[in-house]
């Protein structure tokens, strides 16, 4: 067992954890932050998408022990209390979703599309979201939501 | 009281989701994120081989790892669980959640193990030691139908599940006498035949959540609670009760958040029936969660049907006569429907066409493969595919534009209600103005240019255009062994509040929304006063479950029945309240008054807080506003559309990219038009997907390849361009509301359009057909030869 210490959605926690312990089963099982999905176990699909250090991540792709010492954001911590994200605003205002198990993943790496670039072209956006996928929306509702949150919004 | 806001209406409306504010934050719970007091986890050993008998299974180091609880192999697993039902009247061999002797796909299921933590169940799973005799496999079905190498049921010779079945012209409907001569005439009188073997291939349905299931066995009150990932908790109520010898009063299934289901979550699966007979053996919560590798071999694929289809025409383009011989491939085993999928790909042969004389037949085939079952459109795709493609062939074949040749065939919007040669009645329709507004919104003409303007630049460019018509909106019981109907109760609590439940039992659907967006208009109450309650046992009565895009058509009109019955009620009490006569009343704005005096009425709230103290009992009421409705529809809905497509392929490298997608679609009225639009989307990118980047393959010796999203393509962001909607409206006649479901409309007409613009943008290498998927490697061929 090794000792982590990561500090997730701004909160210091300290645990034993077996070497081989997924990052995203540490904060599913451990912490119960059930938000995070895990949707395969190849890391393409990115449902399990945090930000580690302010970077997107997929999260069963790193053991626990990797990230110790790390800030991780998940899903639940992008909010501000009650005011949303706006990635999240726009992903409800644009119909982003439908049965939402992508979604946070699709959310947290839209998170770090927009900090690198806050005002991405749609092929951009499109490119940027290559590492997600969506089996329910073909990804153009996602699209115009990332364009809403980014302020680009164009109506079609 | 405050003057009450005036409350717009809301059917028709682009409402934003309800469902979205837990979704967006990541509080949904779905069935992984469930965890139970003394919980256990379930790892399932399965095949790695696709035929072979089972010698023996040695869990000696498996019962031995701390933290393991039981392990059970198939023997130990068959003394407590019965046989797997189907839900269709086929014969179907003998089927176990756990194989007993022999396996007959990689990845069925040999032993499970139950373990205290998800990581030493799957440890210990790894540890089972299994001495097996390879048998010959079979993955080809038109091989399997020699019954040679691999017999792969005892009691099925020649490997046929569904020995040839005969429909349309002149099959009696006891399908036992074929009277060929109206078929042979059209063949004898036609000018021009085209004929095709087509593929429509296998597909892994891919929702987003892989399966899940916790069942709860209580020996103190003998009841079993299981919450699973699945479409359709009541018909999971009823086969989890039938298999553990308990009643449906003593189960309670509970469907949870469901992330996509796509027609793979309607089966239910051996998991589950392990899962829960092991819970109930063993008393304790246990959990089972799919790995995405498990997926891929373990829940049901689609598709994987063989079409041969001959097509008799005039010279000028009317087509006389079709013959359609399918063979399905359902793999190794039939599950709930399997059976089933392929009958409703002989039923859709019409198409949207006047053919005089069609002729179909059916063979179903076991192979080594994993069982196939309901996929996304479920057999209407790949009629629709085979006809469309039929069409365009022929379009070619006599050099006539394919919009026009399919105008000269339609069915004609006056011969609707319209009897087909296949035994379906077509609801309503009017499929010229679907190609019409398609053709005016993708500039067919402009197209037309900008394609050939293309060509003369050497650029390998194509159009392609497909007409379709679903069935949907399933269906009377005579054509559903689960019921056809839908159920729903609607509830006024006593604080004015309402709360519904529905049978419908939705994953990324949106009910929740639009039928809160129903009953607020039909009550005049806000949309927040609304609740919908879905996919749990225990608090809906009654239901089938989602699939078949029957929510809005069949369950959407029993809670607008429902509600009808309870306003009917209340309006009774406000009537007494108010001392006004009920039809003279108004639900609106929060408040049931005389119609044109608002101020003369009471609250909803003040009504019904009166409803559950009625002093005085108006004459003839019970109190309480609570009132239930069935909902039988007398026939399927059919909606329709048309599709266009642009495509270019690369000429080095043979790849094809999709430059436009133009879609009408006509699925009667709309409730939510915005969540409509998402439903199209999804559809048309899994009929895009089809059509251009996926695939099930196996090796010969039935060793799964694409058993991973690394070799499994699921299409990506960037694989589309912006999808041009639009739509015509055709009430149905079937349902009150008018609405005939859309669910699976997207996958119908996207991949022939597809293809046949991918056969157009080649039409100068003289290709005729190409079978899905269109992989650059096959383009590429055709453009610099080798082979086609």
């Amino acid at each position: 067992m090794a000792q982590v210490t990561i500090a997730v959605n701004g909160k210091k926690r300290t645990a034993e954890v077996e070497p081989r312990l997924l990052l995203v089963h540490f904060l599913r099982e451990q912490l119960n932050l059930t938000g995070t999905h895990v949707g395969c176990d190849t890391s393409q699909c990115g449902a399990c998408t945090v930000l580690v250090d302010g970077r997107s991540a997929k999260s069963c792709t790193l053991f626990a022990v990797q990230a110790d010492g790390s800030e991780v954001t998940t899903i639940e911590g992008l909010a501000d209390g009650d005011q949303l994200h706006p990635l999240q605003d726009g992903f409800w205002e644009e119909h982003g979703l439908q049965c939402g198990y992508c979604t946070p993943g699709m959310i947290m790496s839209a998170v770090n599309l927009l900090n690198d670039n806050p005002s991405p072209s749609e092929a951009e956006i499109r490119h940027g979201l290559d590492g997600n996928f969506c089996r329910c929306t073909g990804y153009q509702h996602i699209v115009n939501a990332v364009q809403h949150a980014a302020g680009t919004a164009s109506k079609e | 009281m405050a003057a009450s806001p005036v409350l717009p209406k809301l059917v028709g409306q682009r409402v934003k989701r309800r469902e979205d504010p837990r979704l967006i934050r990541g509080l949904g719970t779905y069935v992984d994120d469930i965890k139970l007091v003394g919980m256990q986890h379930a790892a399932f050993k399965r095949s790695d081989l696709a035929h072979a008998r089972i010698l023996s299974v040695d869990v000696s180091e498996a019962e031995s790892r701390p933290g393991v609880e039981a392990v059970f192999t198939g023997a130990q697993i068959a003394e407590f669980v019965a046989p797997m039902p189907i839900g269709t009247p086929f014969p179907s061999p003998d089927h176990r959640a756990v194989a007993v002797d022999t396996v007959r796909y990689v990845g069925e299921p040999v032993a499970v193990v139950v373990a205290n933590d998800r990581y030493v169940a799957r440890d210990a799973a790894d540890t089972i030691v299994i001495d097996y005799e390879p048998l010959p496999a079979v993955v080809d079905p038109e091989q399997a139908m020699t019954g040679q190498p691999a017999q792969i049921h005892a009691d099925f010779e020649n490997n046929l599940a569904v020995a040839l079945v005969p429909s349309g012209t002149g099959v009696s409907a006891d399908l036992q006498t074929v009277d060929d001569t109206a078929v042979d005439k059209a063949f004898a009188d036609a000018d021009v035949v085209v004929s095709q073997r087509m593929y429509n291939q296998r597909l892994a349905p891919t929702a987003m959540e892989p399966r899940g299931v916790v069942a709860h066995y209580e020996p103190g009150k003998d009841t079993m609670t299981i919450w699973s990932s699945t479409q359709n908790p009541h018909i999971l109520r009823s086969f989890i009760a039938a298999l553990n010898g308990m009643g449906q009063d003593q189960v309670r299934a509970i469907a949870p958040e469901v992330g996509g289901g796509f027609g793979a979550k309607i089966n239910i699966y051996g998991e589950e029936y392990v899962v829960a007979g092991l819970s109930k053996r063993l008393g304790v919560p246990l959990k089972w969660a799919e790995d995405r590798s498990e997926a891929f071999l373990a829940t049901t694929h689609g598709r994987d049907i063989i079409g041969y289809l001959d097509l008799a025409a005039t010279s000028d383009g009317k087509v006389l006569g079709m013959k359609l011989r399918l063979i399905a491939d359902i793999g190794a085993y039939n599950m709930l429907l399997t059976a089933a999928i392929p009958t409703l790909t002989m039923m859709m042969a019409n198409a949207t066409y006047d053919i005089p004389a069609i002729r179909t037949t059916l063979t179903e085939v076991f192979t080594n493969k994993t069982p196939t079952d309901a996929y996304r459109g479920a057999g209407r795709p790949e009629a629709t595919y085979f006809v469309e493609r039929g069409m365009d062939m022929l379009a070619r074949e006599l050099g006539m534009d394919p919009g026009d040749l399919r105008r000269k065939n339609f069915i004609q919007p006056d011969q609707f209600p319209y009897a087909t040669q296949m035994g379906a009645v077509y609801d309503s329709g009017d499929y010229e103005k679907a190609l019409d507004l398609g053709l005016k919104n993708a500039g067919w003409e402009e197209l037309k240019q900008q394609r050939d303007a293309a060509r003369a630049e050497g650029r390998l460019v194509g159009i392609g255009l497909a007409m379709y018509v679903e069935v949907c909106g399933l269906g009377p019981s005579s054509s559903l062994p689960t019921g056809g109907w839908e159920h729903s109760q609607v509830t006024i609590e006593r604080d004015g509040r309402i709360s519904a439940t529905t049978g419908a039992s939705p994953h990324g659907q949106g009910n929740e929304t639009t039928f809160g967006q129903m009953l607020a208009d039909q009550f005049g109450v806000p949309l927040e006063h609304v609740t919908i309650h879905h996919g749990d046992t225990g608090v809906v009565k009654q239901g089938i479950g989602t699939f078949g895009s029957r929510s809005q058509a069949v369950a959407g009109t029993a809670l607008h029945l429902a509600g009808g019955k309870v306003k009917e009620k209340m309006a009774k009490f406000a009537a007494a309240l108010i001392e006004a006569h009920e039809d003279d009343l108004v639900f609106e704005n929060g408040r049931i008054s005389v119609k044109g005096v608002p101020d003369s009425g009471k609250t909803f709230a003040e009504v019904a807080g009166y409803a559950y103290v009625p002093v005085p009992l108006p004459e003839g009421l019970t109190p309480g506003l609570s009132e239930e409705a069935f909902f039988e529809p007398a026939n399927n809905t059919y909606p329709f559309g048309c599709h266009i497509s642009l495509l270019e392929i690369d000429r080095d490298t043979g790849e094809p990219t999709l430059l436009r997608l133009v879609a009408v679609d006509d699925a009667g009225n709309l409730i939510n038009p915005l969540i409509v639009e998402g439903q199209i989307h999804g559809g048309l990118a899994q009929g895009i997907g089809q059509a251009m980047v996926e695939e099930v393959r196996f090796s010969e010796d039935g060793q799964p390849l694409t058993a991973s999203f690394m070799d499994y393509a699921i299409p990506r962001a960037a694989d589309f361009p912006r999808f041009e909607l639009d739509n015509t409206v055709t009430p149905t006649p079937v349902n009150p509301l008018g609405a005939k479901g859309v669910g699976e409309a997207g996958t119908l007409g996207s991949t022939p359009c597809i293809v046949s613009a991918a056969v157009d943008a080649l039409s100068e290498f003289g290709v005729k057909h190409i079978d899905m998927m269109l992989r650059p490697e096959k383009l590429w061929h055709i453009i610099h030869g080798g082979h086609s």
